[in-house]
């Protein structure tokens, strides 16, 4: 019987199915609770279902790539996500047009905020070169952030976790941190979280107001774009004044 | 529910192709977003199914970041080495960039108003 038992494991585990399944229930119970909670930031559902299946991957020994031989379903739908990001955009353009002056000046600031706060605070701590060039990009979306690593001589797949957790930061405290300034403005909120903290924060953006998550696609697309054209010079500059 | 899939992946083929051939440092489906984005202001707007479909996609958006959020695992000793100066300037920043934004776009939209409403 046991032996059975492992013989189905043993096919599980080398097959893609397990990897995808796990993902989808893990998300499932980790928004079930987000829901549960009445949408409280705290109980992010992306930090609850990553929780969770780091504790079931460690648990059954199975290796990060095995699983995301089954994950990279999900991941991949990442892309065409993106890209349907246009719509919401679109139904919200009137809004962004009328207000383009405080679209391009919060873009110009939060960008340069984000970039210089984080190496400068790692600098102050006492980080290695190499970890302070791949927190320069930590604020844009992974795919960015690790190209910008890469080019500026950081570590790239440091990078994609530091993006993450950024991520999180972000959709975990904006709601405390906008409620104390008493910035209500939907347009504001949502623009100043995909600033901070692109897709992760544009996804919590959506689960609460559609204008929000609009605003919060164009602020992640922009700083993609502006971080990838800042970072390299700053970053060299910030080194250098060492 | 297919043709709107269809259209999305094509976008982001195109971004893609675009963002290869002329090496850009703006990922393919960025890229994408903003040509599906310039057809949908030519076109006057998405058709039902490309609303329903992106609607659906976008709602479990975050389920999207799991896959490379477990990533985390592999890296675990990387991050517990320097993890002090990592974890204070991921905080700092990030709440840094959430005051400066919302307050430098609060100011900047206060401004024309303030200036309209002169008693």
């Amino acid at each position: 019987m046991t032996q059975e038992i492992s013989q189905i494991w043993v096919y599980l585990s080398a097959s893609p199915l397990l990897g995808l399944t796990v993902t989808l229930l893990a998300y499932q119970a980790a928004f079930a609770l987000y829901r549960r909670s009445g949408n409280n930031p705290l109980a992010n559902p992306v930090l609850i279902a990553v929780f969770i299946l780091v504790l079931f991957l460690t648990l059954t020994a199975t290796s990060y790539e095995t699983y995301f031989a089954g994950a990279q379903f999900v991941h991949f739908l990442l892309g065409p996500a993106t890209v349907a990001l246009a719509i919401p955009l679109y139904t919200q353009f009137k809004r962004v047009r009328s207000m383009l002056l405080p679209v391009l000046a919060g873009l110009l600031a939060g960008s340069l905020t984000a970039i210089v706060s984080a190496v400068l605070v790692a600098r102050l701590l006492g980080a290695s070169d190499s970890t302070q060039l791949s927190l320069a990009p930590k604020s844009v979306t992974t795919p960015i952030a690790m190209g910008i690593a890469e080019r500026i001589g950081g570590i790239p797949s440091l990078t994609a976790v530091l993006v993450i957790v950024t991520g999180i930061l972000g959709a975990v405290g904006a709601r405390f941190v906008f409620d104390a300034m008493k910035v209500r403005d939907p347009a504001i909120r949502g623009f100043a979280i995909g600033i901070a903290s692109h897709g992760i924060g544009t996804a919590r953006a959506f689960q609460v107001n559609e204008q929000s998550g609009a605003f919060a696609a164009l602020a992640m697309g922009m700083n993609g774009a502006l971080t990838a054209l800042l970072v390299p010079w700053i970053a060299a500059y910030l080194i250098n004044i060492g | 529910m297919i043709s709107a899939l269809s259209a999305l992946l094509v976008f982001q083929l195109a971004g893609e192709v675009l963002a290869r051939s002329l090496s850009l440092p703006i990922p393919g489906p960025v890229i994408g977003m903003l040509m599906l984005f310039v057809a949908l202001v030519l076109r006057g707007g998405p058709g039902e199914e490309l609303q329903t479909t992106s609607q659906n996609l976008l709602q479990h958006l975050s389920l999207l970041f799991v896959p490379a959020g477990t990533g985390i695992m592999v890296h675990l000793h990387r991050v517990s080495d320097e993890w002090l100066p990592l974890l204070v300037s991921l905080l700092v920043s990030t709440l840094a960039t959430l005051i400066v934004t919302a307050l430098v776009m609060k100011l900047c939209q206060r401004h024309p108003a303030a200036t309209g409403e002169t008693p």
